[in-house]
């Protein structure tokens, strides 16, 4: 039942490095994580590549696989033709510690800069009440596994180091939406800070990421537009503009 | 020799799942320094794959629903093993957990009056599961990580670093717990990404590192569940109470091979998915036992009635407690029975429509459709029982979340023993991690008010050094994957679901021949990211969790809950009223009996005798509890 899978791995660290081809047997069913395991347990034991549940469900083994970003837990090898050799490569967005796995560290120095969610002062805990058809609308944005394949695969920092700085990505463009979209939250001008402080201006809505998503989030069509929508009307709407001078409101509601 | 890393903390939080989280959180609220080790990324933690929910009696969607009715649930569950202690503060206090996530911006599924929806699970008397979709776990870890992150920036605010009061250490191992004085002093470990050392000072650890499942061949756990903690303990003085205990969820996947293990929640089940065999018979009537017997359906009709009247009618038999529904399969493969690959089948496409399944159980559409290829909006799917949780772990108080018999040692959530007895009831672990999370949190900080710093030596350094750079040392010693597909194979066939005196003293000795070859461990390649390095101290935990879990089940010859003897097929009084306490001697697990502790009159008294009949004797009853 077992057949040889011609699999081509980048191996190296962040000075040096190169693709090296193995062959490995591959069983029916199984996905392109199975072959690295089985590769590291046979042939190369020190390996380096990220997993956790072998589900879908963590988002920790987050690599290229013949260039496309995806989770290698989620991908079949049955997938792809028979004699096609399967090329694995680190995520290219981030810089490579070893092998297969990558320092991420930027999402969660990005995550800090995001203010959190804030409840309403006067509300005591299991008082709340939420119709779930507002509450759906966040819980999409709260599917996300936080593979941060839409962070590898946006070319805003994709090619773009020096964007970085300015730019949160994808995954903190729909946590900002799951805030600004939360029912209950008091934090105002969430929008506006996605527009001043994250850098949703120089998102250009080609949809990348929402391509890329193992969750099947509409980033862009949910999360993005919306909010870049609405900054614009805010911005250019002579009536809310003088009413934003008028009443000193603090910005975006 | 470069200089060893060094860090000094009041808190040393080992684990980031759940109950790691919810105590770091509650450790800095006390004002404290705390660190937080994760082995993986933040937020990968084993907690992201909880599926069905959280249970706590907030009586939502049934409001007869209360802590005590969730108490009995629980101790039933459990066959009346559990420390009743943990199972009333659990059941008390995890409506106030659940409440405290939602002011954490937790977005759980509404009631209609715009409430937490709860939904039915095993076991559980009233629909009591605040869920979002099938996904709750992860709603849990991202809401206490986002929480975490808030207290880091009140932080920022407060005294210009972010991290000055939690930080969080991102793959990171822990090696050992140091001691100086018989009381903890910190611990010691290793960068995952380069190998270097780091060194840990704090008099307080919260271990809080989860499960066992990769001790077996057939899991849903990943690979971090690798007893790290239980091992820790152990080694550094602490108890393991009933590590015979373990649970296997009766569904997981079974095909194909790569996804063998895999969870199929049991929401599955408690949205309406009924189990048959090859035959299509609907085989879970012929296995309720006697104790269930007045709460269970004992035919077709009524137990499609309940779907739509509970009060009226008894609730179907697929959703018995896991440890029943797990041995009912196992029972029904055996008798050749079983589908295909082995399993059995697990049908939700008959009772509810497409759309609404793709709604209520999106993980498992998603997941059965990716790797299985299977519609499970037109198809049955094909499941059997996979290793899932362990009850038996550290002992520890009640209260504090202290473990027994080491000053400043803490534990909490699946790595604590006691609060399941002798089987978990589905969702009574989410509220479990929150629970006893808190409570080791506040353990540690009341513990520091009499406990100051105590200085890690040099000696222990050197010891911990030593240990880290052995296997590097070695040449042409042991392969650590193979050792470990050899435990796995050992723990399946000897130490699994159905066990025998003759298999388990088998497995003994097998486990001790792999624990001495084990010390002969070689890594090839260098230390930067080199999963064969890691897995070679993963091992060495497995190694004694596995000793721990075939002597115990040695011992004990009965059949309760999550240990299953074929030649001792009853329950028996006696050992109801006994715990197993593992120790270590630094050479070997020793396992002796300790009794458990008696249910007070005031818990004693929200039983039916006659339901306690079924577990106790007369004596006990007699005596109607402790006072």
């Amino acid at each position: 039942m077992a057949r040889k899978l011609n699999l081509r791995i980048w191996r190296g660290d962040s000075t040096t490095g190169a693709l090296q081809d193995v062959q490995v047997d591959v069983n029916e069913g199984e996905v392109v994580l199975d072959v690295i395991h089985r590769v590291q347990a046979t042939q190369m034991g020190d390996l380096a590549v990220r997993w956790n549940c072998k589900a879908g469900k963590c988002g920790s083994c987050s690599m290229e696989i013949n260039g496309k970003p995806r989770l290698a837990c989620m991908t079949q090898v049955a997938s792809y033709d028979e004699d096609e050799t399967i090329t694995v490569t680190p995520l290219r967005a981030f810089p490579v510690i070893k092998d297969l796995v990558t320092d991420v560290s930027f999402n969660y120095k990005k995550a800090m800069e995001i203010p959190a969610y804030s409840h309403p002062a006067d509300l005591a805990p299991g008082d709340a009440r939420m119709e779930q058809i507002d509450v759906e609308r966040s819980q999409e944005f709260r599917k996300c596994i936080e593979c941060f394949l839409c962070q590898d695969t946006c070319h805003v920092i994709r090619d773009h180091e020096e964007n970085k700085k300015s730019f949160a990505g994808p995954r903190f463009f729909i946590r900002i939406a799951e805030l600004d979209m939360h029912p209950l939250d008091t934090l105002k001008n969430r929008k506006r800070t996605a527009q001043e402080e994250h850098g949703l201006g120089m998102c250009n809505i080609t949809k990348c990421c929402t391509e890329v998503c193992p969750e099947h989030i509409r980033i862009t069509d949910n999360a993005i537009i919306p909010m870049k929508e609405r900054v614009v009307d805010i911005k250019y709407d002579p009536a809310r503009w003088l009413g934003s001078k008028i009443r000193k409101r603090d910005g975006i509601v | 020799m470069t200089q060893l890393e060094r860090h000094s903390y009041d808190v040393l939080v080992i684990g980031a799942g759940g109950a790691g989280l919810r105590a770091a959180v509650e450790a800095r609220e006390a004002g404290l320094r705390v660190a937080i080790i994760c082995k993986s990324l933040f937020g990968k933690a084993h907690t992201v794959m909880a599926e069905g929910g959280a249970a706590a009696s907030m009586g939502n969607v049934n409001d007869n629903d209360n802590w005590m009715v969730h108490f009995r649930d629980t101790m039933r569950g459990g066959k009346f093993l559990n420390h009743f202690r943990m199972a009333e503060l659990h059941a008390k206090e995890a409506p106030d957990r659940i409440w405290e996530l939602e002011v954490w911006g937790a977005l759980f599924d509404r009631t209609k009056e715009g409430k937490i929806s709860q939904r039915n699970f095993g076991g559980h008397e009233y629909p009591r599961l605040a869920h979002v979709g099938d996904r709750t776990g992860l709603e849990l870890i991202r809401t206490m990580q986002q929480r975490i992150v808030a207290l880091q920036q009140q932080d920022g605010r407060d005294h210009g670093d972010m991290e000055s009061h939690i930080k969080v250490f991102a793959e990171l191992t822990i090696t050992d717990i140091l001691k100086e004085n018989g009381k903890v002093s910190g611990a010691y470990g290793y960068w995952r990404e380069t190998g270097a050392e780091v060194l840990f000072e704090a008099p307080a650890v919260i271990i809080a590192t989860g499960g066992v499942g990769k001790t077996f061949k057939i899991t849903s756990n990943s690979w971090e569940g690798t007893g790290d903690g239980h091992a820790l303990a152990l080694k550094s003085g602490a108890n393991l109470v009933d590590m015979e205990f373990l649970q296997f969820h009766p569904t997981g996947m079974v095909w194909p091979p790569s996804v063998r293990g895999i969870l199929v929640t049991e929401s599955v089940r408690g949205e309406g998915g009924i189990l048959t065999n090859a035959a299509g018979e609907r085989f879970m009537f012929k296995y309720i036992p006697d104790v269930f017997k007045k709460m269970y359906a004992d035919n077709e009709a009524e137990a499609d009635r309940w779907y739509l009247d509970q009060d009226n009618n008894r609730r179907p038999p697929e959703l018995l407690p896991r440890d029943e529904v797990a041995r009912a399969i196992n029972t029904e493969v055996k008798a050749g029975r079983g589908s295909e690959h082995g399993g059995v089948f697990l049908d939700v496409s008959k009772r509810l429509p497409a759309e609404v399944i793709k709604k209520r159980l999106p993980s498992m559409w998603h997941q059965f459709y990716e790797l299985a290829g299977v519609d499970i909006t037109k198809e049955p799917m094909e499941v059997g029982p996979t290793c899932h949780y362990v009850m038996g772990g550290v002992e520890v108080e009640p209260d504090n979340a202290a473990a027994v018999g080491v000053p400043g040692l803490f534990a909490a959530g699946e790595v604590a023993g006691g609060m399941h007895g002798s089987n978990r009831l589905g969702g009574n672990s989410l509220t479990d991690l929150l629970v006893f999370g808190r409570r080791a949190g506040m353990g540690a900080a009341e513990y520091l008010k009499h406990n100051g710093n105590n200085p890690v030596s040099e000696a222990a350094i050197k010891a911990a050094e030593a240990r880290i750079a052995a296997p590097f040392d070695r040449e042409g010693g042991e392969n650590s994957y193979s050792l470990h597909a050899e435990l796995q194979e050992i723990t399946h066939n000897l130490v699994g679901i159905i066990r025998t005196e003759s298999e388990l003293e088998d497995a003994i000795s097998k486990i001790a021949d792999i624990r001495k070859r084990s010390a002969n461990v070689a890594v090839s390649g260098g230390r930067k990211f080199n999963p064969g390095f890691h897995l070679a101290f993963d091992l060495d935990n497995m190694l004694l969790v596995a000793e721990s879990t075939a002597k115990s089940a040695l011992l004990r010859q009965e059949s309760r809950g999550g240990h299953t003897r074929d030649d001792f097929p009853g329950m028996n009084n006696k050992w109801r009223q006994l715990n197993h306490i593992s120790s270590f001697d630094g050479i070997q697990v020793n396992v002796r009996e300790q009794a458990l502790p008696v249910l007070p009159k005031e818990l004693f008294g929200l039983f039916d005798v006659h339901e306690l009949e079924k577990y106790m004797t007369s004596e006990e009853i007699a005596k109607g509890g402790s006072n």
